[in-house]
């Protein structure tokens, strides 16, 4: 259906070629191209940011960015946060220390969301945090731990 | 928390790990090979006549393998359960005849990706015939009003009036009464997954596999049921994580269209609601009431009486969403000591989607329209809000305490715990705050409401609001198995939506055997190889779950008793279990531990006790607590075991001009008895804190007077954000129940119970200041505000 398009990303820190329709989105693209399921959809029209993954480490709805778009970018998802040796970001490791969730499904964004934050603001203020997870909708936590974990994670990397 | 090794300690959360790595698997996740998607064709119209179906377009479309029509799948299936005795209204997953709502499916487009299936649904052309439609609740039980279901006769599902208590003499000795009419619009828990199922029909072994985001008492036997299917022809596995539910996970129509396809095509078959099914076809909107209460008190302010009149809409297909309006008659005089009490309520139909269970199966619009009533009369009577909860609240020493609908709260110390509530957030700060920003030029209130959360839930509310309904079982189950080299894995059947349910397991079966709960492996059976299980409704799980656990464990015990008394040459009852090792009492120098006695049960046949079975596996099955008893002809009945209470004390700052409200302190005390893990206690109730703050001021499925939904996405229906939530202060006190195996009681609703009707106490209290009348509906969007500042004689008046 469409046309079709060879892009080239760097996919969690690997070259990658794909081959993909012009109406396909990144998240399709990610989930059903390659698999990388952790990146959940929740609305596909761009609100509640379930689908967060960053692109040249911005946050973005890969649910309204064609994979397309993504033609020369490198793509992180929540599968390329934590080590090659399955140890866990600091993000990652403050999100369970708080318990950050509960459902998981709004996690990956999340985790990602907050990645970015701190990636640019290394000790956010409170105001900072609400603002950049603003957009990430949470159904079961009520946010009170995520701010907590982001919180974590900020004192841990300011500690390093 | 003292006294346990492992209960109630601050401890990791084991799910955790593998969701911010994302390696959760929900239902999306899993693509059997050859899988083929479902996109769906649905109504336009509120009310229709389909006269014709014409899907030759969308089977010409490179991909598409069928067009399935409700007509077709009608021949080949069973309606969906009802729970009223209401034969005439059939209920099915693709629209017969007729649709009865805008957004209900009317036929499936199967396809080889799930962009080919919606290619297919939009060329599928439907021909209707608009039919009277009927959108607001209370004309819909008017006798000539736009039948939904004209064969049923009535928009009318149930009426039911209950009396309880001295009614009479309630009224007789009260000196005044308040009435409040509370509108709880349409909402639901919209949780970020949307509804998904994966059928896959192995035609050589005759069995249907089914993964689903399901949170449902029995899918299996129901989806087995539609489909006239055997039971064990349905094997549904509950090791799929569910991206969250809250009560509304029961796509039972969704299975039942992907299981006949799968059948129908020999192929694994996949459906995956896109938000907008979700929000207009899932048949998954939540409670949707006009309350009218009445509460009568004496001179002092002591309250005699209540009286609840209640209609709920159930959109077109009510299911087993009537049921909800007989859950409050378990706690529907609340945290307070009323005498008597009368309730009416009144269950229709009308052209929207369904109504399905909600977070608290309709305790928390009660509690709303209980707390509006107590807030009138402390505002009637000229006495302070906490004054006049206290001066009715049970008292500690009352419990067990019969309240007059019939049920017996366990246990309570409900004045401790909204002293709990007011000392966290320093009442006379909070005033100061208040008064600060009213100084500021903004409106202010404090809000305060105290309610209660049932738990444990049982399904007696079947029997109470269809007495030819004679269930009593509602049981729960655990298997305890320790392998050849000692490890124990604990096995549960039910899905879990967020509940950490592995670590309540894995701690209970750690506790109750002595043994650290990092070694025990949980794991899900599926509807096959498991046990009885009704899943994670009604804040059930620690309670009947732990019950299960407690009597797997017992029996795991006694028999490692039995192997040792043997061994050790004494009774049975002269040894005692040690975390694992077994010891004579009164010599515990005699003993064999664990890998001793592990190696008897599993290697050592001539050192087992003659008659004891090998192995180490105990099952136990669970009744809930506290049930198997029917009600009684005037409706009374012990319905839920457990009794949490909460006390939220909330304030909120609002922008005159604009009317936007915004939460500028939020403070909750909470008592569920023994916690089992503080770290997912504390995360319900900020969740379903924040959950009710959407329902109090943001979230409504809203309708046209045509019937057209208005809220056609996230845009429109609004989910609370981190900007809207603000920071949730939390203690938790504890009053342990004398009817669980910890002391524990439910958590899943909590935060939800009471912050709904908090929140609109915060503005009322506001809006009262300024001299403006109270907004009793739910949500109160700024325009609501805006209006009661220019309400007649107020401030604004614009006369």
């Amino acid at each position: 259906m469409g046309t079709r398009h060879e892009i080239e990303l760097t996919l969690n820190g690997a070259p990658r070629t794909c081959v993909t329709e012009a109406r396909t989105s990144l998240a399709d693209l990610l989930r059903d191209g390659l698999g990388l399921t952790g990146t959940h959809l929740g609305c596909e029209h761009g609100v509640c940011g379930a689908c967060t993954v960053l692109l040249d480490g911005e946050p973005v709805r890969s649910c309204i960015v064609l994979a397309a778009q993504a033609d020369g970018c490198a793509v992180t998802t929540i599968e390329g946060v934590a080590g090659p040796d399955g140890r866990l970001s600091p993000v990652q490791e403050a999100f369970c220390q708080a318990h950050a969730l509960q459902c998981g499904y709004c996690t990956p964004g999340m985790v990602l969301a907050a990645q970015a934050l701190l990636d640019r603001t290394p000790h956010p203020e409170r105001a900072e945090i609400d603002e950049a997870l603003g957009g990430n909708i949470c159904r079961c936590t009520g946010y009170v731990q995520i701010r907590e974990a982001v919180e974590l994670a900020a004192g841990e990397a300011g500690a390093r | 928390m003292t006294g346990y090794r492992y209960v109630s300690h601050p401890g990791p959360v084991r799910e955790d790990r593998r969701f911010v790595t994302g390696r959760g698997r929900y239902v999306a996740d899993i693509t059997p090979p050859g899988t083929l998607h479902v996109g769906l064709v649905t109504s336009p119209h509120p009310h229709a006549r389909i006269t014709g179906i014409d899907a030759s377009e969308a089977l010409a479309v490179d991909g598409v393998v069928t067009v399935l029509t409700g007509a077709e799948l009608a021949k080949d299936t069973e309606p969906l359960r009802q729970y009223l005795n209401v034969p005439d209204v059939q209920w099915r997953p693709l629209a017969v005849e007729a649709t009865r709502y805008a957004g209900e499916w009317v036929a499936a487009v199967v396809a080889t990706s799930r962009a080919v299936a919606e290619d297919g649904a939009e060329l599928v052309q439907v021909d209707y015939e608009p039919l009277p439609a009927v959108l607001d609740p209370e004309r819909a039980a008017e006798p000539d009003a736009p039948l939904v279901h004209p064969a049923h006769g009535t928009n009318v599902m149930t009426h039911r009036e209950f009396r309880w208590g001295d009614v009479a003499g309630g009224q007789a000795r009260a000196a005044g009464s308040v009435r409040v009419r509370t509108r709880w619009n349409r909402n639901s828990t919209v949780p970020l997954e949307t509804f998904g199922v994966v059928a896959s029909w192995d035609r050589t072994r005759d069995v249907l596999d089914v993964w689903a985001s399901i949170q449902m008492p029995q899918f299996p036997d129901q989806l087995a049921g539609a489909l006239r299917l055997p039971g064990n022809q349905v094997r549904v596995h509950f090791d799929v994580d569910v991206g969250g539910s809250y009560g509304v996970k029961r796509g039972i129509k969704h299975g039942v269209l992907a299981g006949y396809l799968s059948r129908l095509l020999d192929a694994p078959v996949k459906l995956i609601e896109d938000r907008a099914e979700n929000m207009h076809g899932g048949d998954f909107h939540g409670p949707d009431r006009i309350f009218d209460v009445a509460l009568a008190y004496d001179a002092d302010g002591t309250f005699t009486h209540l009286d609840i009149e209640v209609i709920d809409d159930e959109g077109a297909y009510p299911g087993r969403s009537p049921l909800q309006l007989a859950k409050p008659i378990g706690a529907i005089v609340g945290p307070y000591r009323i005498p008597s009490a009368t309730y009416t309520a009144t269950a229709v139909v009308t052209n929207k989607t369904g109504q399905v269970a909600v977070r608290g199966f309709g305790q928390s619009p009660t509690n709303y329209a209980i707390e509006a009533a107590v807030d009138a009369a402390a505002r009637e009577l000229g006495v302070d809000r906490l004054e006049l909860r206290r001066r009715n609240f049970i008292r500690p020493e009352e419990f067990p305490y019969r309240i007059p609908s019939g049920t017996e709260y366990d246990s309570g110390d409900y004045p401790a715990v909204l002293d709990k509530a007011v000392g966290i957030a320093d009442w006379l700060a909070l005033e100061a705050r208040r008064d600060e920003l009213r100084a500021a030029g903004k409106l202010a209130g404090i809000g305060v409401a105290t309610c209660l959360e049932p738990g444990g839930g049982n399904a007696i509310f079947e029997n109470l609001m269809n007495p030819e309904n004679d269930k009593t079982t509602f049981p729960e189950a655990c298997r305890l198995r320790v392998d050849g080299g000692g490890a124990v894995t604990a096995v549960i059947a039910i899905s879990s939506a967020g509940q950490a349910h592995d670590t309540m397991v894995a701690t209970l079966a750690g506790e109750e055997l002595g043994r650290d709960p990092a070694t025990i492996t949980v794991v899900r059976a599926d509807s096959l190889t498991g046990m009885p299980s009704q899943s994670p409704v009604g804040s059930r799980m620690t309670i009947v779950l732990g019950r299960a656990v407690r009597g797997a464990a017992a029996e795991l015990k006694a028999k490692l008793c039995a192997i040792a008394a043997h061994n050790l040459g004494t009774a049975p009852e002269e040894v005692a279990y040690d975390g694992g090792d077994v010891f004579v009492r009164g010599d515990p120098d005699r003993r064999l531990t664990w890998a001793e006695l592990v190696a008897i049960a599993q290697r050592k046949q001539h050192l087992m006790p003659p008659g004891l079975q090998p192995g180490l596996e105990t099952l136990y099955v669970a009744h809930t607590p506290r049930s198997g008893t029917l009600a009684e002809p005037d409706g009374t009945v012990q319905l839920y075991p457990c009794y949490s209470f909460e006390a939220h004390v909330v304030l909120a700052a609002i922008d005159p001009g604009t009317g936007k409200v915004e939460l500028d302190r939020y403070f909750l005390a909470h008592d569920c008895g023994t916690v089992i893990n503080p770290e997912v206690v504390r995360g319900m109730v900020y969740g379903g804190t924040a959950h009710g703050i959407g329902v109090a001021l943001y979230e409504q499925f809203a309708y046209s007077d045509e019937g057209q939904p208005l809220t056609q996405s996230f845009m429109d229906y609004l989910l609370p954000s981190a900007h809207e939530v603000p920071p949730i202060v939390d203690a938790e006190h504890c009053t342990p129940s004398p009817y669980t195996s910890l002391g524990q009681k439910g958590a899943g609703e909590a935060g939800y119970m009471g912050a709904p009707a908090a929140v609109a106490g915060a503005v009322n209290d506001a809006l009262a200041a300024r001299g403006a009348p109270p907004v009793h509906a739910l949500p109160i969007k700024p325009v609501d505000i805006w209006a009661a500042l220019r309400a007649p004689g107020t401030e604004g008046d614009p006369a």
